[in-house]
C-alpha cells in the first residue's frame, strides 16, 4: 500500500473531482427530475408527451454514448463546453430521467384525498402540486433518491471517457506510471466506498428526519 | 395514462384552461424544435452527404455487426453473471457462517466497485501480471463480475420472498437440501425474479458500451470509427443512440409485460413469505436502476 500513501494527493484530488461531479450532477438531476415528473403528471397532454419522451430517450441511451455525443458530437453544431461541464450536464441529464421516475412514483403514492382536498379549497393544478403533493412525495422517496446518488457516484467514473480527471481516470494513470495496479485500484475502490458509504449514511439521516411512513 | 392522477375528471372551465395551456406548450415545443433544426442546418449537420452513408448497405452492415458484437458481449456476460449470481445467492444462505461472510463481502465489494474501474483493471492492469486478455474477454469478465454480484442480491431477495412452507414441504417429503433448492425453491424464485432480471439485462446491455474505452468494437466504437471515416461523427453517434434506444425500449416493454403477468399471478395465488417486502423493494428498485 506504499504506492497509495506516497501518492495520496492523487487520490484526494481525484476524490474531490468525483465528489464535485456527483454533487453538481445530482443537483442538475434533481431539478430536471422534479420538472419532468411534474410534466408527466400534468393534465396538459403536450407536457406529458415531452416528459415521457425525455425519460425514455435519456434512460435508454448508455452514459458512454451520451458522453461521446455531447463532448465530441455537439461541437460540430457549435455547442462546446469544457469536459467537466459536459460531464455534469450529461450525468445530470441521465440521472434526471431516473429521478423523474422516482419522484413520479412518489407522487402516485400520495393518497388521492390530498389532491382532492387541495382542489376543493380552490387550488389550481400547479398550486396543488407545489404546495400539497410534491412536498409529501419528496419525503417518501428519500431512500430511492439515495440509491440514485450512490449509482451516480459510480457512474461519474464514466466521465473518464472524456478525460475528466476524476478518481477512475487518475487511478488508471497512476497505475500506469507506477506499474503497481493492484494497490492503486484497491485504493481507488476504497475511495469510492468512502464516498458512497458517507452518502448512504447522510441519506439515512435525512430519511429518518423527514420520511412519512405509510 | 389519463390526466386523472391528481385531479378528478375536468370540468368545462378546467378543460378550456388545459386546451389553452396545451396550445402554449405546443407552440413552445415547436419553437424549440425549429431552433434546434435551424442550428443543425446552419452548421451543415443536416446536409445530404452527412446522412447519405446510412443508406449504403456496407455502412449499415458495419453498424449492425457492431450491434452483434454488443449483443455477443452482453449475452456471454449475462450467462456467466446468472451462474455467478445463483452461486452467490446460495452461498450467502449457506449454513456455514464463514461462507456466508465471504460471499457477502464478495457481493458488497463488486457492487461498490465502479464498473469502469473494473474494466480498466482487467484490461490495463492484469497484463502487468502477465495475464493477457483480449478486449472482448476483459469486457465480458468485468461485466460478469459486476452483474454477478448484482444478480446475487436479486436472487437472494427472490429466494427469501418464497414462503418457508415451500422448502419445509420439500424437506418433509424427504428431499435433500440441494434437491429442495433445485426443484422447489429456485424454479419458483426464478419466475418471480424474471422482471428484475430483464431490467438488469438492459443495464448490462447499456454497460457494454464501456467496451469503447478498451477498443472493443461494439456499437459505439464502430459508430465512432464510421464517424471519423465519413466525417459525420455527430450523425453516426446519433444513429448509435437511436439504435440503443430502440433495443432497450423493446426489452423494457418485455420486462413490463412480464411484471404485469407476474403481479397478476402472484395476486391470484397469494403466496406471501418473510421476504416479500424485499422482493417488492428489488422490483421497484429495478425500475430505477441506473
Amino acid at each position: 500500500m506504499r504506492v497509495v500513501l506516497d501518492n495520496l494527493d492523487v487520490f484526494v484530488g481525484g476524490m474531490r473531482t468525483t465528489v464535485s461531479l456527483t454533487v453538481l450532477g445530482f443537483a442538475v438531476a434533481f431539478v430536471i427530475g422534479t420538472v419532468v415528473a411534474a410534466c408527466r403528471v400534468s393534465p396538459v397532454p403536450p407536457l406529458r408527451w415531452v416528459g415521457g419522451f425525455y425519460v425514455e430517450t435519456w434512460r435508454n441511451t448508455p452514459l458512454t454514448v451520451l458522453m461521446v455525443l455531447f463532448f465530441f458530437g455537439l461541437t460540430k453544431v457549435g455547442i462546446r463546453y469544457g469536459a467537466f461541464t459536459t460531464a455534469v450536464i450529461v450525468l445530470g441529464g441521465y440521472t434526471g430521467a431516473f429521478v423523474a421516475e422516482t419522484i413520479r412514483s412518489g407522487i402516485l403514492a400520495v393518497p388521492r384525498g390530498q389532491a382532492e382536498a387541495a382542489r376543493s379549497l380552490g387550488l389550481t393544478f400547479p398550486q396543488t402540486l407545489a404546495h400539497v403533493v410534491l412536498p409529501q412525495a419528496l419525503r417518501t422517496v428519500v431512500a430511492p433518491l439515495g440509491s440514485l446518488f450512490i449509482a451516480l457516484t459510480k457512474n461519474s467514473s464514466i466521465a473518464a471517457v472524456i478525460s475528466v480527471g476524476e478518481l477512475a481516470f487518475r487511478a488508471d494513470r497512476l497505475s500506469d506510471s507506477t506499474a503497481r495496479p493492484v494497490p492503486v485500484f484497491l485504493g481507488a475502490a476504497i475511495a469510492y466506498l468512502a464516498i458512497t458509504v458517507t452518502a448512504g449514511v447522510a441519506f439515512g439521516i435525512v430519511e429518518r428526519r423527514v420520511a412519512i411512513r405509510r | 395514462m389519463t390526466a386523472a392522477i391528481l385531479a378528478d375528471p375536468l370540468g368545462p372551465r378546467a378543460r378550456r384552461r388545459v386546451v389553452g395551456w396545451s396550445i402554449v406548450a405546443g407552440a413552445l415545443l415547436i419553437v424549440v424544435v425549429v431552433v434546434a433544426v435551424r442550428r443543425f442546418a446552419d452548421h451543415g449537420a443536416l446536409d445530404r452527404k452527412r446522412w447519405e452513408p446510412f443508406t449504403r448497405w456496407s455502412v449499415v452492415r458495419f453498424l449492425l455487426l457492431g450491434l452483434v458484437n454488443t449483443a455477443k458481449a452482453a449475452a456471454a456476460a449475462m450467462v456467466i453473471a446468472l451462474a455467478m449470481g445463483t452461486a452467490l445467492a446460495l452461498l450467502r444462505m449457506s449454513r456455514t457462517a464463514v461462507v456466508r461472510w465471504l460471499a457477502a463481502a464478495w457481493v458488497e465489494f463488486f457492487r461498490g466497485f465502479p464498473l469502469l474501474l473494473l474494466i480498466f483493471f482487467v484490461f490495463f492492469a492484469l497484463p502487468k501480471y502477465d495475464v493477457h486478455l483480449s478486449p472482448y474477454r476483459s469486457l465480458v469478465i468485468a461485466l460478469a463480475l459486476y452483474n454477478g454480484a448484482m444478480l446475487g442480491e436479486i436472487f437472494r431477495a427472490g429466494i427469501l420472498s418464497l414462503d418457508r412452507g415451500q422448502s419445509e414441504a420439500g424437506f418433509a417429503v424427504g428431499l435433500t437440501y440441494w434437491q429442495v433448492m433445485a426443484s422447489v425453491v429456485i424454479p419458483q424464485a426464478a419466475r418471480r425474479m424474471l422482471p428484475a432480471i430483464v431490467s438488469q439485462l438492459i443495464t448490462l446491455l447499456k454497460d457494454t458500451s464501456l467496451g469503447f474505452v478498451i477498443t472493443y468494437e461494439e456499437l459505439l466504437r464502430r459508430g465512432r470509427i464510421l464517424g471519423e471515416f465519413e466525417g459525420n461523427l455527430l450523425q453516426s453517434t446519433m444513429v448509435v443512440a437511436a439504435i440503443y434506444i430502440a433495443v432497450n425500449l423493446t426489452l423494457s416493454r418485455i420486462a413490463r409485460r412480464l411484471e404485469v403477468r407476474q403481479r397478476r399471478r402472484l395476486g391470484a395465488s397469494a403466496i406471501t413469505g418473510a421476504g416479500a417486502e424485499d422482493l417488492t423493494a428489488v422490483v421497484t428498485e429495478a425500475d430505477v436502476r441506473v
